[in-house]
């Protein structure tokens, strides 16, 4: 409902996108297709994610983000986040990309879930922000770019009131909502039941702004307190120590929206999610219909801003795979329940050959136009690209 | 007096097509004499009805036209006046209202939407049953709709623009009790805390402006010329509809209240919040100082699960029902 809602829910996904890529970048070597003697390099790992982050935080695409719209679908939203991903020389298989996509919104919901005020999102979103300017602090054009969106999402969204805050939040709850795939990483830190629900603690600090439950006080017809009295719950709640920062820089204070992963804790998720509840979502995948005017705008309008990198010589760049191994990658491929398939849009194949002939042309028009040099060469070839980043 | 300190104990849950979505007051109930209540709750673009009689019944919203989707609910609720019971729903596009088991649409008005989205969003909140004769419906502008409903038939008309407000209007309640001289019989309140309080009548006069001091009050309830409001940094507080004086302030909740409901004949008032809490109270007034008390009487924790629904389903109090975002059950309290 509030048309603010998209840039936070997109920076957001796209910051547990990266985090995601990070660790398996730097947890895995590719096999295959590559020269014998590569292997996934920091090069390699820096090299995609600054692709990566370069075309998320590109000028127009954050211009047209941010206008005021309304929240798209799910297939849409999981488009973008297709081709964001293939903006480099790494390329997904489709389990994988379901996969990424599974941990990345189930992350979020999480942490829209537990925000103690609804504007403590925005802090989730700078602890996002701050991971991002960390991944690529040795290239100072990119980092521009972040500042400049940072800037714009303080200038958007600082003064907004709580109360329009809380309707943002109750927009990114209904995007998740019926959402419970299992995620190993929350069920073994036991932020996640075996239900897939969240672990909502009746403990802890209180948000900033509200005070520990359990005063009741009476005021007499002149505003005077003349009574006192307590009462106790289950809850076991504290005072908060200080606020976080809202600032482009500063101690953020809230955890929420920083990085879970690391090399050790690798990425799973359990695809038996068969409850119920997928009834209302499946209702949403399943249903074919033709793609909306609006939606179709909005896709070109992102795509148009995003600058696809097609590898040359051969079909695949360096392959990433979410899963441990290839076999298991391929029977997730084939076991993935239907209802929780994403059936992301082929945009070719849309009902209106007008705007099919739009689309077309405009992503023609992101073909690169200059040779460049063939992806299965390392080294100074590699670094030439970087540095013409 | 000592009040009623019966526990509750959870009795049986209601199954709910699909889950409900996380909006202020997000449970709507119709209890008809002798008979068992009808509830309705939100998801998204479709209101979910369990009714006494009959199958479960799913309502849309309305107004879909040429966007890419159909416009999201924001409330449902049944309004009681002397003649008839309407079910009014609420959505980005405008007011729906229904006879009372959701069988015919009697009326639809929608509300001036931008061509494009203005930073603004726009939508309809807050719906109550007011002066035995009007319905008063909220929007996102700070505008409070004032309908004429005639005793039957669909020939509903727009009857007053009330514009004391400024930002989105979250819930709207009339009088449930005895308003001492002075107080007015409705109070409407905003996403600021602001809190406007109204004698009704073909046309409304604002008899006094609470203003809100940094939090949203996103329920509200008026009994005996008590105001209870509910806050987004979980406080209660209770108001003197005659004097705008605060009289009562309850630290009652971790997080974001969604929900209050009061039950006329015993005054117990009920909370529940996004911190999984639902509180009862019990709302009193002493005799011989004048003052309004307010005691604890129950709480339940439904866990890991964030509250956005809660009603009373009697008029004394002696149960009650509660819905929770992502949960697709009711959940009923009764006598222990």
């Amino acid at each position: 409902m509030s048309a603010r809602t998209l840039p936070l829910l997109f920076l957001n996904l796209g910051g547990e996108m990266l985090y995601i890529l990070d660790q398996r970048l730097r947890a895995q070597s590719i096999p295959g297709e590559k020269a014998r003697k590569d292997e996934w390099t920091d090069v390699d790992r820096k090299r995609v994610m600054n692709d990566i982050i370069s075309t998320m935080f590109n000028k127009k695409f954050m211009e047209e983000l941010f206008k005021p719209q309304d929240l798209y679908s799910k297939k849409a939203l999981r488009t973008v986040y297709d081709r964001l991903a293939h903006a480099s020389i790494m390329r997904l298989n489709q389990a994988s990309m379901d996969k990424l996509y599974d941990l990345m919104t189930m992350a979020f919901k999480y942490q829209v879930l537990l925000c103690p005020r609804p504007r403590d999102i925005l802090l989730v979103t700078f602890n996002h922000l701050d991971a991002i300017k960390d991944f690529i602090s040795d290239s100072p054009g990119i980092l521009n770019q972040v500042d400049e969106t940072f800037r714009r999402l303080i200038e958007t969204y600082n003064c907004l009131s709580d109360g329009e805050f809380q309707l943002i939040r109750q927009t990114l709850l209904i995007f998740f909502q019926d959402m419970h795939i299992r995620v190993s990483i929350f069920l073994k830190d036991k932020v996640q039941n075996s239900n897939g629900r969240f672990v909502l603690p009746i403990s802890g600090p209180v948000p900033w702004g509200t005070e520990v439950p359990g005063l009741i006080r009476i005021f007499n017809h002149k505003g005077v307190e003349v009574k006192r009295a307590e009462f106790t719950t289950a809850g076991n709640y504290v005072t908060p120590q200080r606020e976080g920062s809202f600032e482009l820089y500063g101690d953020r204070v809230l955890k929420l929206g920083t990085n879970m992963y690391s090399v050790t804790r690798p990425v799973e998720t359990h695809m038996s999610g068969s409850s119920k509840n997928l009834a209302s979502q499946a209702k949403e995948n399943i249903a074919p219909k033709p793609l909306a005017k609006e939606e179709l705008n909005f896709l070109a309008r992102l795509l148009g801003g995003l600058d696809i990198q097609k590898p040359t010589g051969g079909e695949t760049g360096f392959r990433l795979n979410l899963f441990t191994t290839d076999e298991e990658e391929e029977h997730a491929a084939q076991t993935r329940p239907e209802e929780l398939s994403y059936k992301v849009i082929n945009i070719e194949a849309t009902q209106e050959p007008g705007r099919r002939a739009e689309l077309v042309r405009i992503l023609g028009e992101l073909e690169v136009a200059e040779p460049r040099p063939g992806s299965a060469e390392k080294g100074e070839d590699l670094l030439a690209l970087m540095d013409g980043l | 007096g000592v009040p009623s300190l019966r526990p509750y104990r959870r009795e049986r849950s209601l199954t709910l097509r699909s889950s409900s979505s996380a909006l202020y007051n997000n449970l709507a109930v119709l209890c008809p004499p002798a008979r068992p209540p009808a509830f309705g709750a939100v998801h998204g673009t479709t209101l979910s009805l369990l009714g006494n009689e009959g199958p479960p019944r799913q309502l849309q919203a309305r107004g879909g036209g040429s966007a890419l989707s159909t416009p999201l609910l924001t409330q449902a609720a049944w309004c009681e006046l002397p003649s008839r019971v309407l079910l009014v729903l609420t959505s980005q596009r405008g007011v729906q209202m229904y006879e009372s088991d959701g069988s015919t649409m009697v009326f639809w008005h929608a509300l001036d939407v931008p061509e494009h989205p203005a930073a603004h969003s726009v939508f309809a909140r807050g719906i109550a049953a007011a002066g035995g004769r009007f319905i008063c419906v909220g929007t996102s502008f700070g505008a409070v709709l004032v309908f004429d409903i005639p005793p039957k038939g669909t020939n509903v008309t727009l009857s007053e623009v009330l514009e004391q407000h400024r930002d989105p209007i979250t819930d709207i309640a009339a009088e449930q009790g005895q308003a001492p001289d002075g107080a007015g019989d409705l109070v409407t309140a905003d996403d600021s805390g602001t809190l406007c309080l109204w004698s009704t009548g073909e046309e409304f006069t604002l008899l006094g402006k609470i203003p809100g001091s940094g939090s949203t009050c996103s329920s509200v309830r008026l009994w005996n010329g008590i105001v209870a409001a509910g806050y987004g940094n979980g406080q209660i507080r209770l108001w003197e509809a005659g004097s705008g004086r605060i009289r009562a302030q309850v630290s009652a909740h971790a997080r974001w209240i969604y929900a209050l409901d009061l039950a006329p004949l015993t005054g117990k008032l009920l909370s529940g919040a996004e911190d999984s809490f639902v509180h009862v109270w019990k709302l009193s007034r002493n005799l011989d100082t004048d003052d309004i008390e307010i005691q604890h009487c129950h709480a339940e924790c439904v866990t890991d699960t964030q509250v956005c629904g809660a009603r009373f389903c009697d008029r004394a109090g002696d149960t009650f029902a509660v819905t929770g975002y992502d949960l697709s059950e009711i959940l009923c309290y009764g006598p222990a």
